[in-house]
């Protein structure tokens, strides 16, 4: 038990010194770097919690597939240091006091929660177990789902998509 | 229990560290083989000063990759400069981890353990995991060196890596399909028997549907995936110096290949583990086939024999020594395998063995064989056949899967 609790507070302070450091980066990259450490060390979490199936998972996608894309976009566009600014008068009346008190409500709720939630057993049942729930019960919403990303990439084509006919301006290119 | 946990700890340790010797040193082999095969494809001799046969230049190479001058280009992001060829050489060996070597149990310090280092129930979907983190070492690499050539063999490679692990994946389905499980000793273990008592039931000769495109769409994906030639576009030598290692040097550089050709084992093993079956014999298991049983043996005493002869050829007095005590020592080992202990544990490991020096030279024969892609060639490949291919199996294997049961 001793043994569980060393490495989930390792993988935790790893999880929120990552979560802080992506913010207080000035290189893009090195914010991005930040957040793929945060998804491995989440990766971790659900590992510790018995789900070997959510943790490969995690990483493949997030680690995986969206954070290359976003590393692959700064190295692309050659992202330069960001500058530091003072905090604008919106994030000093209203960011502020309202980033307090969503912590506190969390803190709050994780405190009320009872945490008597035990680690479900491993194994193939769980990778079948969550089959089951995506494609049986909840088959509507995962398909709704997949159409709304379907959705969204036709969307970002056609955004992207240099329209035709009207030539690209001068010096743009 | 603590004794017991212990025991089991200290032997997980051995594992790993057997494997960690046995990676590292198979990596040095493999770049001599690779080197060998290349040299007579092309009618020249390869490696041949550096020990008989050239044996000792891994060696060698070793040495020089430890004393060359470490440099560091002006401007570039130290912390991730170093941090890349770590990334790219600790996944690729520790993807290994996943892969069983063979059905025995073997006995250390009293606890029966698997010829396998991590046998978790998601080994499959591990190795992808790793496969494409790998991505970043790359990338980062590119982006850090601070250098025009790196940067574009990173962005290149990442998008090309990007666009193959999706056919890379779903190449992989129909195996899922068909054998409805993510371990892969358990993979292996539903391939076990015959169709018409010869034809093994490997799922790349799958009685219910051959996974014959899906086997193609593995190996070039896989190929693809690995920045292997015909699609080392990362780095094409004759447009953009090296690509992503063009500034790295000595141990840095060493690392990059060492992680490389790790990759090419792990992509190896895996398409023989998926598609041909693992440790399985391709003979059945009858007693008019008992003889295929002292195969092995008989490859080890065969080779042993043609090392002594070819030894006692050479003119050096070193050679005439050491190639035919190496011959006698694979005798030996040919004669222990054909014991009656020992003769059914060896069979898993050497068809397994056989089965990836196998895929490894179709690996080392397509690189010296075909002319590098174009790098349009290369996307339009990946996205509008290979792509496309991969999808066609996934459906027509799970058909056929509905249609069978």
């Amino acid at each position: 038990m001793t043994a569980q609790l060393v490495i989930f507070l390792v993988l935790a302070a790893i999880a929120v010194a990552g979560a802080v450091s992506v913010i207080l980066q000035r290189e893009p990259i090195h914010s991005a770097i930040s957040l793929i450490a945060v998804m491995i060390a989440l990766a971790g979490l659900f590992l510790l919690l018995g789900s070997e199936f959510i943790a490969a998972v995690q990483i493949i996608v997030y680690a995986g597939a969206i954070m290359v894309l976003f590393v692959f976009v700064i190295m692309l566009l050659n992202a330069g240091t960001e500058e530091r600014t003072n905090m604008s008068r919106m994030a000093r009346y209203a960011g502020v006091p309202l980033a307090i008190f969503f912590l506190i409500e969390l803190a709050y709720q994780i405190g009320a929660a009872t945490l008597s939630m035990t680690p479900q057993p491993t194994g193939e049942g769980v990778t079948h177990g969550l089959s089951m729930l995506l494609f049986q019960n909840f088959v509507f919403p995962f398909e709704l789902t997949s159409i709304l990303i379907l959705i969204a990439i036709l969307g970002a084509l056609v955004l992207a998509q240099r329209s035709e006919g009207v030539p690209a301006k001068r010096g743009q290119e | 229990m603590n004794d017991v946990m212990h025991s089991v700890l200290i032997v997980y340790l051995i594992k790993v560290v057997v494997l960690l010797f046995l990676v590292l040193t198979a990596v040095a082999y493999l770049v001599w083989f690779e080197r060998k095969v290349a040299a007579h494809i092309q009618g020249r001799w390869g490696p041949y000063r550096v020990g008989p046969h050239g044996l000792l230049q891994p060696l060698a190479d070793g040495i020089k990759f430890l004393l060359k001058e470490d440099t560091t280009p002006l401007g570039a992001d130290r912390w991730l400069y170093f941090t890349a060829p770590l990334i790219t050489m600790t996944l690729a060996i520790s993807a290994i981890a996943m892969i069983p070597f063979g059905p025995a149990y073997v006995h250390i310090l009293g606890v029966a353990t698997p010829l396998v280092v991590a046998n978790t129930n998601v080994g499959l979907l591990v190795i992808f995991a790793m496969t494409s983190i790998g991505v970043y070492g790359v990338a980062l690499a590119g982006w850090s060196s601070n250098s025009k050539y790196s940067l574009l063999g990173g962005l290149r490679s990442s998008a090309q890596m990007i666009s193959y692990e999706l056919s890379l994946t779903l190449s992989v389905v129909g195996i899922l399909l068909l054998t409805g499980t993510f371990n892969l000793s358990e993979i292996i273990m539903r391939q076990d028997g015959y169709t018409w008592g010869a034809l093994p039931k490997w799922n790349l000769l799958n009685p219910t549907f051959p996974q014959i495109l899906g086997f193609f769409c593995y190996f070039v994906a896989a190929i693809a995936e690995t920045n292997r030639a015909p699609f080392d576009l990362a780095e094409a030598e004759s447009e953009i110096v090296a690509g992503y290692h063009t500034e790295y040097s000595s141990f840095k550089f060493a690392m990059f290949f060492l992680g490389e050709y790790a990759s090419m084992i792990t992509v190896a093993c895996l398409a023989s583990i998926l598609f041909l079956g693992g440790w399985l014999s391709p003979f059945p298991h009858t007693d008019a086939m008992d003889w295929t049983l002292y195969i092995p043996a008989g490859v080890l005493v065969a080779a042993g024999v043609a090392l002594i002869i070819d030894g006692l050829g050479h003119r050096e007095f070193y050679a005439r020594m050491v190639l035919p005590l190496l011959g006698l020592i694979l005798g030996a080992l040919g004669f222990l395998c054909s014991r009656p202990g020992v003769i059914n544990d060896i069979q898993g490991p050497f068809w397994f063995l056989t089965k990836v020096l196998l895929v490894l030279f179709v690996y080392v024969w397509v690189r010296w064989t075909l002319p590098r892609f174009r790098y349009d060639q290369l996307m339009r490949f990946g996205w509008k056949v290979l792509f496309p291919v991969a999808l066609l199996n996934v459906v027509l294997t799970s058909l056929a899967v509905v249609m069978h049961k």
